[in-house]
């Protein structure tokens, strides 16, 4: 079935997104080819000139590299990786804050608020 | 790439298009989406050459377009074409006789793709199959440029779904252009790089999808919804 992209984004971001958050889950790898253009546009029913923009879009931000002939492989930059996983943390934060502020909670309310959160699931998982 | 210049097409004196000016670009999926008697269909055989237009110009490449486009031209019609007494397998080779570009490797892979059995009568076959038979017959032809009318209509989600991989899986950008009419916006808004609203025989928006989703910040069906309400108030 076809997967569903919310209207606010390019779907072209959207793609890009899906990929570095499986770069962090460590469902892609570094060094790992990523599928030809047009059987990730097959996989996940898009135009393979939206594909071809997502690439692009990582290569520029030098998250993968493409290699001539070869392919799109991810990068094997640990660097450039390990700087990945603080850009997407920061910018989770940010929409989780901004979105907090918005509903009229202090710096000191949202961290007590996580803190209690984050203890409760610890014992969740733990039970 | 196919353009429009100025064109009106009227079927007696009823306006079937008026003053359509449009241009192509080669490599890219452009959607034509309108409520039923907008005038898209008139539009696709415009391109196909299969009608003339009244006022104004439809050119390929800067030369005139006329019946003889076909060689060019990849047509889906609304309608169904083919005979029913052929089997899927005769029904290919018919085409493949009538179009020099049919490339028969490609038709073997789509039919495959798509779970067609070649021995099959076509009068025989599901909706859904026919379906995937005419999209088979237009996407194993080489023709830089594609024409499918309404290729999703009436057919069930499993189907759609398979067509439309089954359309990203074919169709070569580098060498060829399409153009899709339907309604079903939903399923096919991430295929698209650009869509055209018609309304009544005219253009009411011609817009990238990109421009859509970071300008407007709505999807296909909310962006149909405005358009279409708005151009009704003018």
């Amino acid at each position: 079935m076809a997967v569903q992209y919310e209207s606010t984004s390019p779907i072209y971001l959207q793609l890009a997104e899906k990929i570095r958050r499986q770069i962090l889950r460590h469902e892609l790898t570094p060094g790992e080819k990523l599928p030809s253009v047009r059987d990730m546009a097959v996989q996940s029913s898009v135009n393979p000139n939206t594909v071809q923009r997502t690439y692009s879009e990582l290569e520029r931000m030098g998250i993968v590299e493409s290699r001539r002939g070869q392919g799109t492989f991810i990068t094997e930059n640990e660097e450039r990786l390990e700087t990945l996983r603080d850009e997407m943390r920061e910018t989770q934060i940010a929409s989780f804050v901004q979105g907090m502020k918005e509903m009229g909670f202090a710096s000191e309310e949202i961290l007590s608020g996580l803190t209690t959160y984050l203890n409760n699931k610890k014992g969740e998982s733990n039970q | 790439m196919i353009h429009l210049e100025q064109v009106s097409k009227h079927y007696l004196k009823k306006a079937a298009l008026s003053d359509i000016t449009l241009s192509l670009t080669p490599g890219t999926i452009t959607g034509v989406i309108g409520e039923n008697g907008s005038g898209k269909s008139t539009l696709l055989k415009l391109m196909a050459g299969l009608v003339r237009p009244t006022r104004g110009s439809v050119t390929f490449d800067g030369k005139p377009v006329t019946r003889r486009i076909a060689s060019h031209v990849s047509y889906l019609s609304e309608q169904e074409t083919y005979y029913p007494f052929y089997t899927v397998q005769e029904t290919i080779d018919w085409q493949a006789s009538q179009f020099p570009d049919f490339d028969h490797q490609i038709a073997e892979e789509i039919l495959h793709f798509m779970n067609l059995d070649p021995e099959d009568p076509v009068k025989n076959l599901s909706k859904g199959n026919r379906a995937r038979v005419k999209i088979l017959l237009s996407l194993a032809r080489k023709a830089p440029l594609i024409l499918m009318d309404e290729p999703l209509s009436g057919l069930d989600p499993m189907v759609r779904d398979s067509i439309i991989k089954g359309l990203i899986s074919f169709v070569d950008l580098e060498k060829q252009t399409l153009v899709i009419t339907t309604h079903e916006v939903d399923e096919i808004e991430s295929l698209l790089d650009h869509v055209i609203a018609i309304r009544e025989g005219k253009i009411i928006q011609s817009i990238s999808l990109e421009d859509l989703h970071l300008e407007e910040g709505v999807n296909l069906r909310q962006w149909m919804n405005q358009t279409y309400t708005s151009s009704t108030r003018s």
